[in-house]
């Protein structure tokens, strides 16, 4: 038996999440397989220049442009049969698609794998990732979602084996109206090196020019605490925490963030971590390995100089 | 129109989760319990649909332990109209949840069933489109805006890259986000009220459900600690650290 990734593609392009759930995967016995459903050819292109794989199945259909949990999970089911494992990642694309296959193949779901022991056996984390959960699995199927961002991806390489599969989209019961995509120039925050977070010490969306600024010297992904979202400072897609995104860069400096549990679930696991914050209690500085007890609004301006 | 909403007694979202002493589960012993803070969320859309005229009725239904009968009238005091308990012990799966919900939801002949995006206990994420699946209706997590006019239903959810907006007909299931709504809080005569609204008490045998779980957990365990770092005294420092200490920049 084999695995199924379940490629992330948004807008028509792989995302770099799936590199690294390839790699996740390299532990369980079996090929690994990936599918790659698009409207278009790119992200099927670019799934054939990556290691790791055995087999990648193709399916390119101009009613996969909205790629809904509704279309999508029947197809998944059909091909389901050939795998012992069925994977996605931890993103709002697997969140909203697994749990709605694994019900159709009666199956529970291990949510937010963070560690594959063996074939059936994986951690987890819950709880805002205070507690970590060693799982075993007694159904025949496997189905995972995976954090991808604690995984190295796999490298480039090459997969010919390419079977495309002719399907058509049945009848969906939601259709697209529109969609508010945040454009960026900077690296995505989770794949990102460097993230540079702002919450609510920040006061107001035009003072995130100031955390801008510094990430433009550091070539970082800018980040935002719920509050700061909530408040409307930033968009929702750049929330880290529990209930957002969950990042682990190499640095991650927390700028007017008090560190709640919610947060923290969010970017725990990143290798350093710095804390810019004017209440030397503030508990972020109880996980930052650099604290700087000060003012944002003198600290952000004199880095974006000094850098 | 009826709107169900699935509510669960978790863990407090101000108490740190630690393991128990045997290291088998999460110590709930003496913990402060509550209600999911995005069934809340849940709870609060639905009044507000109501109150807007879009649905006529506001269901809740939770599964567990007699406790939680507390959430349920919480929810009532925040203006559900009657609740529905199914009681067990047992700590679901949330495939077998999605099961009993579907079968509360039939019988009650609902349109709209609300769910929290998460439990912030088993942060699964997995319930409300379990539960679509099994209903086979269309499925709106990650809500950020919900409009209902007739049967039609538009809803703008949050995702990775920004937030979309889709559209389909009841029935429907509707998971919340953060940002979908305020919920308030209780006022004294309404939780004096709520005590006398109708709550009907259910087993899990009622529904024939498999109470097994084929995920078993083997150990739980606190994730590895960090240790607090160092305090700077300014910028200067700050940089030289990450520079030549830690290397994380050039
Ligand atoms: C169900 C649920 C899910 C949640 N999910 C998330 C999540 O995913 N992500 C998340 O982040 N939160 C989440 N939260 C919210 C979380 O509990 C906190 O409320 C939130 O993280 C606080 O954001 P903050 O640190 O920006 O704001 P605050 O806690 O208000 O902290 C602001 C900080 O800024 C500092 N400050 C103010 N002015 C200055 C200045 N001039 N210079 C320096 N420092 C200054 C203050 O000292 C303070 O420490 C969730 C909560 C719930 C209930």
């Amino acid at each position: 038996m084999s695995t199924l990734v379940i490629a992330d593609v948004q807008q028509g392009k792989l995302d770099g999440a799936t590199a690294k759930l390839i790699s996740a995967v390299q532990k369980i016995s079996g090929e690994v397989h990936l599918l790659v459903v698009s409207f278009n050819e790119n992200a099927l292109t670019q799934a054939k220049g990556l290691s790791g794989l055995d087999k990648i199945i193709g399916v390119t259909h101009v009613g996969f442009e909205h790629p809904t949990a509704e279309i999508m999970a029947p197809l998944i089911v059909s091909v389901a049969s050939e795998y012992s494992h069925i994977v996605a990642n931890t993103s709002t694309q697997g969140k909203n698609l697994l749990p709605r296959v694994a019900a159709l193949l009666d199956t529970q779901q291990v949510s937010d794998v963070i560690e594959i022991i063996s074939d059936d056996t994986f951690k987890r984390s819950f709880y805002a990732g205070n507690v970590i959960a060693k799982v075993q699995v007694s159904s025949a199927k496997k189905i995972l979602t995976i954090r991808a961002t604690v995984f190295n991806p796999v490298a480039a390489g090459s997969c010919d084996d390419v079977k495309i599969l002719d399907y058509e989209p049945g009848e969906s019961k939601v259709s697209f109206v529109s969609a508010q995509i945040s454009e960026s120039t900077r690296p995505e925050l989770t794949s990102a090196s460097i993230v540079i977070s702002g919450g609510r010490g920040l006061q107001n969306g035009e003072n995130f020019v100031l955390l801008e600024k510094v990430a433009d010297k550091l070539g970082a992904a800018i980040g935002a605490s719920r509050a700061a979202v909530d408040a409307g400072f930033v968009s929702n897609d750049l929330q880290v925490g529990q209930t957002g995104k969950i990042v682990a860069p190499d640095l991650y400096i927390a700028v007017g963030i008090s560190g709640a549990i919610q947060h923290l679930a969010g970017m725990k696991d990143s290798k350093v971590i710095v804390a810019i914050n004017k209440d030397p209690d503030a508990p972020i500085f109880q996980v930052a390995d650099y604290g700087l007890v000060a003012d944002l609004f003198d600290v952000l301006p004199e880095l974006e100089s000094k850098l | 129109m009826k709107a169900l909403v699935a509510i669960k007694r978790v863990l407090d979202y101000n108490v740190k989760a630690r393991p128990n002493d045997q290291g088998d589960a999460v110590e709930l012993a003496n913990c402060k319990m509550s209600m999911n803070p995005f069934c809340e969320i849940a709870v609060e859309e639905a009044i507000r649909l109501k109150t807007k005229g879009a649905i006529d009725e506001v269901i809740v239904v939770s599964i567990g332990s007699a406790k939680c009968e507390e959430q349920i009238r919480s929810a009532l005091a925040l203006g559900a109209d009657r609740g529905i308990h199914v009681q067990t012990d047992v700590d679901l799966s949330s495939l077998s949840v999605a099961k009993v919900l579907k079968q509360v939801a039939q019988n009650e002949g609902a349109d709209i069933v609300l769910l929290g995006k998460q439990a912030i206990d088993s942060d699964n994420n997995q319930t409300g489109q379990m539960l679509a699946a099994l209903m086979d209706c269309a499925q709106f997590t990650f809500a950020s805006e919900v409009n209902i006019d007739g049967q039609n239903v538009e809803v703008t959810r949050e995702v990775d890259t920004g937030s979309e907006t889709l559209k389909g007909q009841v029935p429907v299931v509707i998971t919340t986000d953060l940002r979908l709504n305020k919920p308030r809080f209780a006022k004294l005569p309404d939780i004096m009220k709520a005590k006398k609204k109708p709550l009907e008490k259910m087993t899990l045998s009622e529904f024939g459900v498999d109470e097994s779980s084929t995920v078993s957990v083997l150990e739980v365990m606190a994730p590895a600690k960090r240790s607090a770092g160092v305090k700077v005294a300014d910028v200067d420092e700050l940089i030289n650290k990450l520079k030549n200490e830690a290397k994380v920049i050039a």
